[in-house]
């Protein structure tokens, strides 16, 4: 059995313990919003946050994370995540947006750390989080803009 | 007269080197080398997988030469691209045995942990993980729980064994360790360890971590001198 906080709620999980979270997310919570890309950490699409930071959630098994704090784009928020919010959706960055989950769970946890980030800051952030349709420039200008509602 | 003659010379060089090279261009790419053949025989491949114990080196009456001896012998695993992989001279990790850069492209960062928004633990948490995906190469994620890169001034990559063995041994370069504190690491120290267990898809450093820290402890016991080279 195992224990953990999933969008401010307690949950508990009790399959088999090298069930990848991505699984558990999707299938036992119901929270679909987290993708399955490619199964192996090197798309981005299943991107959510473990105790404030980025984790790929199918190379996550559950019994790693007793105790810790899930949260998925269902429940994103905070300042940050209302700035990528507007942003994206004032550029209309997502094309097909299957990876867009995952870009933005990546985009708030940059903005967390890193307020103002330039464009390398960006880059560095986002260089696992693979677009299928290519829209990173607007992903970038969207992460841009968002860090300038964040100033004023 | 002769400065028309060396002149001569020097295009009907410069003629001969480009030429080949042209014909190439213009006709197909290069030939694929021949299949190269392993550097050492079977015999010493099989010496490459196993680290020998102590004892193989008490014959080497000379103090120094025997420490020298003991300390190639750990060279088995310093430059093991397991190890050296994650000791990389440059700003990214490196991955497979032919230490490609790591994809997706990983950055150090200030603390040898990656970039906001793409820490190591993004991917790599406290232990292996096998994936579950169909994928032709890669097999599991590593994992351990102090998974992070080497800081720059312990890189390996592109160094002698002498200069590793100097660099280990220089407090300055090695995280502030004392000899003793530095053979407890190699004996004992977790990621270390994780050498001999990569997970699932992993070639593993050669021999046990056990067997490595008893030739550390023997290295420093002489002297802890290092190869010239």
């Amino acid at each position: 059995m195992v224990t953990f906080t999933l969008n401010g709620r307690e949950t508990t999980f009790d399959g088999d313990p090298d069930t990848p979270l991505l699984w558990v997310v999707r299938d036992g919570e119901r929270l679909t919003g987290t993708k399955y890309g490619c199964g192996i950490a090197q798309c981005g699409a299943c991107t959510v946050h473990v105790d404030g930071m980025t984790r790929r959630s199918c190379i996550t098994p559950i019994s790693t994370l007793e105790g810790s704090s899930v949260t998925t784009i269902e429940g994103l928020e905070g300042s940050e995540a209302d700035a990528v919010q507007a942003a994206w959706r004032a550029i209309d960055v997502p094309q097909c947006g299957y990876c867009q989950s995952g870009q933005i769970m990546s985009a708030v946890a940059l903005l967390q750390l890193s307020p103002a980030p330039n464009d390398d800051d960006i880059d560095g952030a986002m260089t696992g989080n693979i677009c299928r349709c290519a829209t990173y420039k607007r992903i970038r200008q969207a992460i841009h803009d968002a860090a300038k509602t964040l100033e004023g | 007269m002769q400065r028309q003659d060396r002149l001569l010379q020097a295009f009907a060089f410069a003629a001969l080197l480009a030429l080949p090279g042209l014909g190439l261009a213009q006709d197909r790419a290069p030939e694929a080398p021949a299949p190269s053949t392993p550097a050492l025989p079977d015999k010493g491949q099989d010496d490459q997988k196993t680290l020998k114990p102590v004892s193989a080196f008490d014959n080497i009456a000379d103090e120094t030469e025997r420490s020298v001896a003991i300390f190639q012998e750990t060279g088995k695993v310093l430059l093991h691209p397991r190890c050296v992989n994650c000791h990389p001279a440059g700003d990214r990790p490196l991955q497979g045995m032919d230490q490609h850069l790591h994809q997706p492209p990983v950055r150090r960062g200030e603390a040898d942990f990656g970039v906001p928004g793409m820490m190591c633990n993004t991917c790599h948490g406290p232990k292996n993980v096998n994936v579950v995906a169909q994928s032709e190469d890669i097999k599991s994620i590593p994992g351990n729980p102090k998974w992070r890169l080497a800081p720059i001034e312990m890189a390996w990559q592109g160094r002698t064994l002498g200069d590793i063995c100097r660099q280990i041994k220089d407090e300055d370069r090695n995280g502030g360790k004392t000899l003793a504190e530095l053979v407890d690491h190699m004996a004992n120290d977790e990621l270390v360890g994780w050498g001999w267990h990569p997970g699932r898809g992993r070639e593993a450093v050669p021999g046990t971590q056990k067997q490595f820290g008893e030739l550390y402890k023997a290295w420093a016991a002489t002297g802890a001198h290092c190869p010239d080279g």
